[in-house]
């Protein structure tokens, strides 16, 4: 499904790795270590060197804004561009369903964006990219403003969507989540990055 | 035109002693602006007896070459300024280079078009009417063009967020950039509408008032205020309009990333 070749971004060494469709990757290293520099590297936000590859397509083949409706990136403090929350969806009822599984509702919509907290935030970020429907979606620290029953919840979504075939690479620090989310795990330390099992 | 009453040394010297008094003001009330004060006095009339000493040479010179020189000169300045009214500028030479250029091709082409179909001077480069016109649009044109740069930098900066969300879920980075490339033109050309709203209600413009006082009858000083804030409006619309664009440009790329590296590091 994904594929990265030799992947360079300032601050970290080279990285290769692919990613199976349904696959999820844990994305694990201690604070500073490029865990989200590699993220937006991946999603084409930053200037990068080496080649990322969606199925057989590479990705200088297409535009940036095609590549990133395919390659989603959900960042651990997401960015709203209007007031309310509804002006962030394109088919709001679309949404609900979703949200509602993350514990939100039909009445968000008038919500102000300024009042949500960051758990809240995140939620409705992370409907709002499974909306575009991408092949890939790219998770940082998602659930990390989340209490315990709503992360369940999250980690069940983004089961039901890896099943479907979507592709996951979810940055965390939390070994128990790794282990229970994913199948592979990479380690980012020091600038360099090396794979292993997630325990 | 009827004749106008001629200012002596004396009158000037009369008059700057209001200038005095303001000093006197800053002394006694302990503000500490009074040196600032009589610095900038004495460079206003320094700056303009040099300026009255080069349109004179101009005026009796008629020269294409040397108007186009002077005029180079007042725009390069112009841009200069531009530069330098930037808290986070672009990198390089794009801030003088993107301001000036700017500034050039609107003002060149409104001056232009005001020289050769309502003024139409003879020859049509006359300096007495190309100097003036061109100081006028130049000056309105840097205000909107610092202002439209100044504000689409900042926006770009403090609104990194909610623009990169946008490229984040595919969006292009004219369709991200749209709210703050939106506000950098509202921002740039306020001034314009502010002044045109306000000009024979509130102020009375200093180009009317000067054409009056030398004699100029007031219908007539009006037309050509009119023509005057018309070819403002246009030339900071369009100047303002190409640097605002031109830096969204420079700070975006092919891939419509967000270039925020191609910022300088903010002014001290």
């Amino acid at each position: 499904m994904l594929k990265a070749d030799e992947l360079q971004v300032q601050g970290l060494d080279a990285v290769s790795f692919s990613l199976n469709g349904g696959e999820c990757i844990a994305i694990r290293g201690p604070s500073g270590s490029g865990k989200s520099l590699l993220l937006r590297a991946i999603a084409d936000l930053d200037p990068n060197e080496g080649r990322v590859f969606l199925d057989t397509a590479e990705r200088g083949a297409m535009s940036g804004p095609l590549w990133r409706r395919q390659v989603g990136y959900v960042p651990a403090d997401p960015g709203w561009w209007d007031d309310r929350v509804g002006d962030h969806f394109a088919d709001w009822n679309a949404a609900i369903p979703l949200l509602t599984r993350l514990g939100l509702g039909a009445e968000a919509k008038d919500w102000p964006i300024s009042r949500l907290s960051t758990g809240e935030r995140m939620r409705f970020a992370l409907v709002r990219a499974l909306l575009v429907k991408p092949k890939v979606l790219l998770l940082d620290e998602p659930t990390a403003p989340l209490d315990a029953k709503l992360a369940g919840s999250f980690e069940t979504l983004i089961a039901e969507e890896l099943r479907k075939g979507l592709s996951v690479l979810w940055v965390t620090h939390d070994a128990a989540q790794a282990a229970r989310v994913s199948s592979r795990c990479l380690v980012l330390d020091n600038g360099r990055v090396r794979e292993m099992a997630p325990s | 035109m009827s004749s106008y009453i001629t200012l002596s040394v004396w009158d000037l010297v009369l008059a700057s002693t209001l200038v005095v008094v303001d000093a006197g003001l800053s002394i006694a009330l302990q503000l500490g602006i009074h040196r600032s004060l009589i610095v900038s006095a004495v460079r206003m009339v320094v700056q303009l007896t040099l300026m009255g000493t080069v349109l004179t040479v101009l005026f009796s010179l008629v020269s294409p070459l040397w108007t186009s020189l002077a005029a180079l000169g007042m725009v390069l300045f112009a841009g200069y300024e531009i530069s330098q009214r930037q808290d986070r500028a672009l990198s390089g030479f794009w801030t003088f280079g993107l301001g000036t250029s700017s500034m050039m091709a609107a003002s060149t082409i409104v001056t232009s078009f005001a020289l050769l179909t309502a003024v139409r001077p003879d020859p049509w480069y006359d300096p007495r009417y190309a100097i003036p016109l061109l100081g006028m649009i130049l000056g309105n044109c840097m205000t909107g063009i610092a202002l439209g740069l100044d504000t689409l930098t900042a926006g770009a900066v403090n609104r990194r967020a909610a623009i990169e969300a946008r490229l984040m879920l595919g969006g292009t980075k004219l369709e991200a950039m749209q709210p703050v490339l939106r506000e950098a033109l509202r921002r740039g050309l306020m001034p314009v509408i502010n002044s045109m709203s306000a000009t024979g209600v509130v102020s009375l413009p200093g180009m009317m008032t000067g054409q009056i006082l030398s004699g100029v009858p007031p219908v007539e000083a009006v037309k050509y205020q009119i023509l005057i804030m018309f070819l403002i409006a246009g030339g900071t619309g369009l100047g303002t309009a190409a640097a605002v664009l031109g830096g969204t440009y420079r700070l975006t790329d092919g891939r419509d990333r967000l270039r925020l590296d191609r910022l300088a590091s903010r002014m001290p």
